[in-house]
């Protein structure tokens, strides 16, 4: 089947999409867009939170058809309102602050917390824990990634 | 020299950026982009999927396999057996064992049967479905100790029994005022890296082959995937894929071998990435412990003895257990002195899961035991947890149980003081936050039923590898002046798996060169040997290969300056883009000195030797250098339901000198993370020798609720013989965190918890 779907703005179309294929595996495989990551493919981990229609969800739980004529955004578009070769504030926040090691679950971290920051500008411990508990970390044990919300916070205000 | 978690007011050696500071990493803005290529990312034209076929019983003879069907498929470009092996059918680290597919029997579930290719993940798929495999179930061997009885079933031509070491010291009958024991059992735990096994394999038209692995040591893959192909180095390259975490998990094959049978057989690229129920699978575990310790004392608590009887299930092939077996044999009574000691430390195979590498190796189990023990001894001497540790701990000048004597900073006695001194958290009067009480937003109570407990552990661990390996470690560096401005390369085969050893190199390069730019070549065959991102060991090993690199290069440069001008080149040093006499006034710039010339050194380098242990009595100086770490936990116990909230774990650790301060805390953070989940909740489940949780849905790993925030002072006290005076940071907090968090189980509800995860049935009594 074909599946024609906007991606970070852009309008992007799949041919030959098999009915079992995930919007996961159509972004990382058809359309070019590896940066989600399939770390458990059943929703657990969090590493492929990706936006459709504006609302945060796993790709891999999504078919590829239930994704047709809507809108989708990846970690690749976050950066893409920043000036020329810059980063959005999350990302920079992430890397400066040491909340990226392997790196695995960061596009996914990315994406949720830059949600959690258009839902609340300012969210102290307890509500980032909440917000970002659906996204495994196996490197850092969490605390620095607690950082990098805050520091992104703060430069977002 | 101690307290801080960051550095300030040091002086500076080199170009902004060094040894001591924490540059941020070179790859950090490819994996916040999204850019970032991890092996499951790799792609190409006209590229194949590669799938395997795995035995679905622990324990069968193959009588038959029947491809026919499987080859019929439409897409489906190749199907392989082990009859497609053409080399050497059997690989492993230590022992050749493993075979790359099976021959005539299956021996633990999961087991490679069979490979196939096709042009759709799916396809592939549905195509090994299709492969028929006749097997006659035998009945596995599923218990570490019985495998090692008599009358047990051999499941290898040498028996079960992998490795028995002993450690024998002192008084062979020894006798104390007061004796402690008990029984302890460690579950399975697995690394559940991120970044699932993956690969793509390339053939190169000639017969050889290019393969993109994400591995921890690309040099002992390579080697075993050459035995496996029958063909010479020069003809298998292996390049670093993006390793997605490691942890142990990476250290023996998973697809090396079997995408790069697939690409030569098809003459296509293969790709081949198995998903998390696969990899659950498609790598080894932490070795599962049962534990038998008596410890003797007298009266004001000082060990008079120790006896301990270690079993670790090694599962149905050899992989790194010898080595383990070695580690929780000459270190698991823990960092004390001991007089008078008996150990005798088995690995057996059984019809499990094949267990080898995870961090902490062999040193993780044992500190169950131990620290229990210890708490026990605290108990019936009437002293305290941290009291106990400061009087039984090693420090420097203190004899280990195989005769070693500590000869750096072994500093117990301070690293449980600082953390008894840092302030306990408030306990939770104010307002009610389910987030921070056991069962969370689950509502399951309002504090009633809740109880706080604190428990300390302290921790050792060899760094690098032990026992007379000759464990080195290559380095290429490179000083160019490329636009004006001196660059310098390092190229190294040092697998990068997220600990950050590509900052480390750069900054050693910046130390010891004084150029701030320095570029990290890719990771691959093409240089010699790093050895293996594992035992706590890249930053001092590889990190003295690049430091003694660079020393070469700066010597080359240094006396081609003092030939130019005339002068002693002990009065020379590098500065920036500049050669600098010992008024810091430039002698000749670099620009002008080298032209368009690079100067470049390979070093192999060694940290000292180590020395096999005798067979009989233990004794030896096997290890390099030791690590130290303690923890401080505080849990709520909600003692009805049986669950644990870990209100905070505190930190001590001794890193000699943290070359990145903010990477060392990264480590020990996440470290400390994963010892904690083995104490509550990580466990690999087996029932008759078969998986029954291989999903991130049934095998939990801590989420970032479940974390407490992790207070944390570093200590640098120098080892002198170590590059820097560093100690390698990665395993020690994995290993004491977890025995803290169940003494604090233990403080807040007065059990005699035996094993871990400790499971809420436990706590409730109920199982």
């Amino acid at each position: 089947m074909r599946v024609t779907i906007t991606v970070n703005g852009e309008q992007r179309v799949a041919d030959d999409v098999w009915a079992g294929e995930s919007l996961l595996y159509v972004l990382r495989e058809r359309l070019g867009l590896p940066g989600s990551k399939n770390a458990c493919e059943q929703g657990e981990c969090g590493s492929c939170t990706v936006y459709l229609d504006g609302v945060t969800c796993c790709a891999c739980l999504v078919a590829a058809g239930q994704a047709d004529g809507r809108s989708v955004d990846t970690v690749e578009g976050l950066s893409h309102h920043a000036g020329e070769g810059e980063l959005h504030p999350v990302q920079q926040a992430f890397v400066e602050t040491g909340a990226v090691q392997c790196g695995f679950c960061t596009p996914g971290l990315l994406v949720a917390t830059h949600d959690l920051l258009a839902r609340d500008p300012d969210p102290d411990d307890s509500e980032i824990r909440e917000a970002l508990a659906g996204n495994l970390c196996r490197c850092t044990g969490y605390e620095k990634i607690i950082e990098a919300v805050h520091l992104a916070a703060r430069r977002m205000r | 020299m101690t307290g801080t978690t960051e550095t300030t007011g040091t002086t500076r050696v080199g170009a902004p950026g060094g040894v001591g500071e924490s540059p941020l990493r070179p790859d950090g803005i490819l994996k916040v982009t999204g850019e970032f290529a991890y092996g499951s990312d790799l792609w190409m034209d006209d590229m194949l999927w590669g799938v395997t076929l795995r035995s679905p019983h622990p324990s069968a003879r193959i009588l038959k396999v029947d491809i026919t069907e499987a080859l019929r498929t439409a897409g489906v470009f190749a199907v392989l057996t082990h009859d497609d092996v053409p080399g050497q059918k059997h690989f492993g680290l230590e022992h050749q064992d493993q075979p790359v597919l099976a021959v005539d029997v299956v021996r633990y579930q999961g087991e490679p049967v069979a490979l196939v290719a096709a042009d759709h993940p799916e396809t592939a798929r549905q195509a090994a479905k299709k492969i028929v495999v006749d097997y006659e179930v035998l009945e596995p061997v599923v218990d570490a100790r019985k495998a090692l009885l008599p009358d047990a079933p051999q499941l290898h031509p040498h028996g079960n029994l992998v490795r028995h070491v002993r450690i024998r010291t002192g008084d062979p009958h020894p006798s104390a005022e007061v004796v402690v024991s008990g029984d302890y059992e460690v579950g399975m735990q697995d690394q559940a890296f991120l970044g699932p096994e993956s690969g793509l394999a390339v053939p190169d038209g000639t017969g050889g082959v290019d393969l993109y692995v994400a591995t921890q040591w690309l040099h002992v893959d390579q080697r075993q995937v050459c035995a496996a192909l029958g063909l010479g180095p020069d003809r298998v390259r292996l390049r670093l894929a993006g390793v997605g975490g490691a942890f142990g998990g990476r250290e023996d094959l998973s697809m090396h071998v079997h995408g790069c049978l697939l690409a030569l057989h098809t003459g296509k690229p293969v790709k081949m990435v198995y998903n998390r129920e696969e990899s659950f699978f498609g790598h080894v575990h932490r070795h599962p412990a049962s534990m038998h310790y008596e410890y003797g004392a007298d009266r004001d608590g000082r060990l008079v003895y120790a006896r301990a009887t270690i079993h670790l299930d090694g599962g149905a092939y050899a992989s790194s257990t010898p080595a383990v077996v070695g580690n929780a044999g000459t270190m698991g009574l823990g960092p004390y002195e001991i007089p008078n000691i008996h150990v005798d430390c088995y690995g057996a195979y059984t019809n499990n899961p094949p267990c080898g590498a995870m961090r902490g190796f062999g040193s993780v189990q044992t500190a169950f035991a131990v620290e229990a023990i210890m708490d026990k001894l605290a108990e019936a001497v009437g002293l305290d947890p941290v009291e106990i540790r400061v009087r039984n701990g090693f420090h420097e000048g203190s004899t280990a149980p195989t005769g070693q004597v500590i000869d750096s900073a072994a500093p117990v006695a301070e690293l449980v003081q600082r953390l008894r001194a840092m302030p306990l958290p408030p306990d939770d009067g104010g307002e009610l936050d389910l987030r921070r009480l056991p069962g969370g937003v689950a509502n399951t109570t309002h504090g009633e039923g809740v109880r706080r407990g604190v428990g300390y552990a302290v921790a050792y661990k060899n760094v690098a590898f032990s026992e007379g390996f000759d464990d080195y470690s290559t380095a290429r560096v490179r000083l160019a002046v490329v636009g004006h401005e001196p660059v310098v390369t390092v190229h190294t085969a040092a697998a990068e798996v997220g600990q950050g050893l590509v900052t480390v190199e750069q900054q050693i390069c910046r130390t010891e060169l004084e150029v701030e730019r320095v570029v990290v070549a890719p990771k691959d065959t093409q240089v010699g040997s790093a050895g293996s991102s594992s035992a706590s060991r890249q930053t001092y090993v590889t990190g003295g290969a690049v430091r003694a690199a660079c020393q070469s290069v700066r010597r080359t440069v240094l006396a081609r300056a003092a030939q130019r001008l005339g002068v002693d080149a002990a009065t020379l040093r590098l500065a920036g883009d500049a050669v600098v006499d010992d008024l810091g006034a430039v002698a000749v710039t670099l620009a002008d000195l080298l032209g368009t010339d690079e100067v470049e050194d390979t070093v192999e380098w060694r940290h000292r030797p180590t020395y096999p242990i005798d067979p009989e009595t233990g004794q030896g100086n096997a290890h390099v250098q030791y690590a130290f770490a303690a923890h401080r936990a505080v849990v709520d116990v909600d003692v009805e339901l049986g669950l644990v909230k870990v209100v905070e774990l505190a930190c001590t650790q001794d890193v000699g000198k943290a070359v990145n301060p903010s990477a060392v805390v990264g480590q020990i953070q996440g470290g400390s993370t994963q010892g904690m989940g083995l104490a509550l909740m990580e466990e690999i489940q087996i029932v008759a020798g078969r998986i029954t949780n291989p999903s991130f849905t049934d095998y939990l790993i801590p989420t970032i609720l479940d974390t407490p925030p992790m207070p944390i002072e570093v200590l640098e006290y120098a080892d002198p013989h170590a590059p820097y005076g560093l100690r390698g940071v990665g395993e020690a907090p994995t290993i004491s965190s977890g025995p803290a968090v169940a003494a604090a189980i233990r403080a807040a509800t007065g059990l005699d918890l035996r094993r871990v995860p400790i499971r809420p049935e436990d706590v409730t009594g109920t199982r």
